[in-house]
């Protein structure tokens, strides 16, 4: 299972693997809120952790079909099926080296684009925090999506209608445990329903993503 | 016995391909299957491999003891051919890819990108899967497209060491492969659903 999580992460990072257009995606979105709304600081860093994290769900989401459509096309999946590695097991890791590659790079340069948005460095910690716990979610959410879709051409714009509004929980209590933050209310309680659904999305969807990819894959 | 497959019946997009196929597999056998495109050879190896739904009967097999190889290579294009063939070894319990690569004569490719390999040298690192797993039956399907001749040669010999090893294998391939001794060939076009089923439903033709 180790050498799936290597071989992906070597995927990612090799010529055509799409490393980074999450991040650049996630660079653009947010400097170009400000171009928009204005140079007010006070309203930037009013709207800053919504700016965040919707630009985050969206730069999830950008990369969301390769989970499954590149092993889906060359017949890696397949093998995958049939081999020793049970398939929820294999979604599990799938998911986990999305985030390695796509949602950790996000958390990584939140806070810099917190500060270009007007946030105070004492309250970038909690947009980290939020994101950090939240993320995990939106690559389980996702992969279950993927599998949905997988096999489909150009099935990259139905997949975002399917995934978007399932992320709607992990924005809202993600959104709330930042904002809270800021606000220096306590904010234990959204804290905890956001590590409830990451851990939630961590444990049972790899099992309807495996059901789904078993009927697709017949 | 490693594999029986009894009274099966497999459908494919609402068509009934065939009905009533028997076959058992032994150490050291090797069945090839024939029988003309849309027959059902390549269905009927993935309902053993478990990847396809059947219809009817019953299918015997160790689901840890065989390794399936499709019509798709499974290759990564920019892994080399050794990042490759590690991580397939690694999947399939770790063994060393060294000898595989030697005996498909994928050595001095070993770190080239697969994706700048030709068709023929492609198969042949699909093929150096097989032996990275320490499975008794292979599946295989039309496994010498694109093989050259002597390549050909060399894969039924790799074959007929696996067979003497204690193997089995079942094989779907209109090609001779030369393996006279404990082969049987089975025509699926024997067991064809009678035309009457043919027009099973409506989502035959979705």
């Amino acid at each position: 299972m180790i050498a799936l999580l290597q071989r992906d992460l070597l995927l990612a990072v090799r010529a055509g693997g799409g490393f980074g257009l999450g991040v650049a995606f996630f660079l653009i979105v947010v400097v170009l809120v400000p171009l928009g709304i204005g140079p007010d600081m006070v309203i930037l860093s009013k709207v800053s952790v919504g700016v965040l994290w919707v630009g985050a769900l969206l730069a999830c989401v950008l990369s969301l079909d390769r989970i499954f459509s590149l092993d889906y096309d060359d017949g890696t999946l397949e093998l995958l099926l049939t081999s020793p590695i049970p398939l929820e097991a294999v979604v599990t890791i799938k998911a986990f080296s999305h985030w390695i590659t796509t949602g950790l790079p996000l958390v990584v340069v939140s806070p810099i684009l917190g500060l270009l948005l007007g946030l105070q460095v004492s309250d970038l910690k909690w947009v980290v925090i939020s994101l950090l716990i939240g993320t995990p979610a939106l690559s389980a959410i996702g992969a279950f999506g993927a599998s949905l879709t997988v096999g489909i051409r150009r099935g990259g714009l139905l997949l975002s209608l399917l995934v978007l509004p399932l992320y709607v929980p992990t924005l809202i209590f993600g959104a709330n445990v930042a904002n809270k933050g800021l606000e220096d209310v306590s904010n234990n309680g959204p804290l905890l329903i956001l590590t409830a659904v990451t851990l939630a999305a961590f444990s049972i969807l790899p099992f309807a993503s495996a059901f789904v990819l078993r009927i697709n894959l017949r | 016995m490693l594999l029986s497959v009894d009274n099966l019946s497999v459908s494919r997009g609402g068509v009934s391909l065939f009905e009533g196929l028997n076959l058992t597999l032994s150490s050291g056998q090797f069945i090839s299957l024939t029988g003309g495109n849309g027959t059902g050879k390549t269905t009927l190896l993935r309902s053993i491999a478990g990847l396809q739904p059947i219809d009817e009967g019953e299918i015997l097999i160790e689901t840890d003891n065989f390794i399936f190889a499709g019509d798709s290579n499974g290759i990564k294009t920019s892994l080399t051919v050794s990042e490759n063939l590690r991580f397939w070894s690694a999947i399939f319990g770790g063994k060393e890819f060294e000898e595989a690569l030697e005996v498909f004569h994928l050595t001095k490719f070993e770190n080239r990108f697969a994706g700048k390999l030709s068709a023929g040298q492609k198969r042949r690192l699909s093929l150096a899967r097989l032996m990275l797993a320490d499975k008794a039956i292979w599946l295989l399907d039309e496994p010498t497209v694109s093989l050259d001749k002597k390549s050909m040669e060399e894969f039924s010999k790799i074959l007929k060491n696996h067979l003497e090893a204690g193997g089995a294998a079942v094989v779907a391939t209109h090609i001779d492969l030369g393996l006279k001794t404990h082969s049987s060939n089975i025509n699926i076009e024997d067991y064809r659903t009678k035309s009457g089923n043919l027009n099973a439903s409506a989502g035959a033709f979705l």
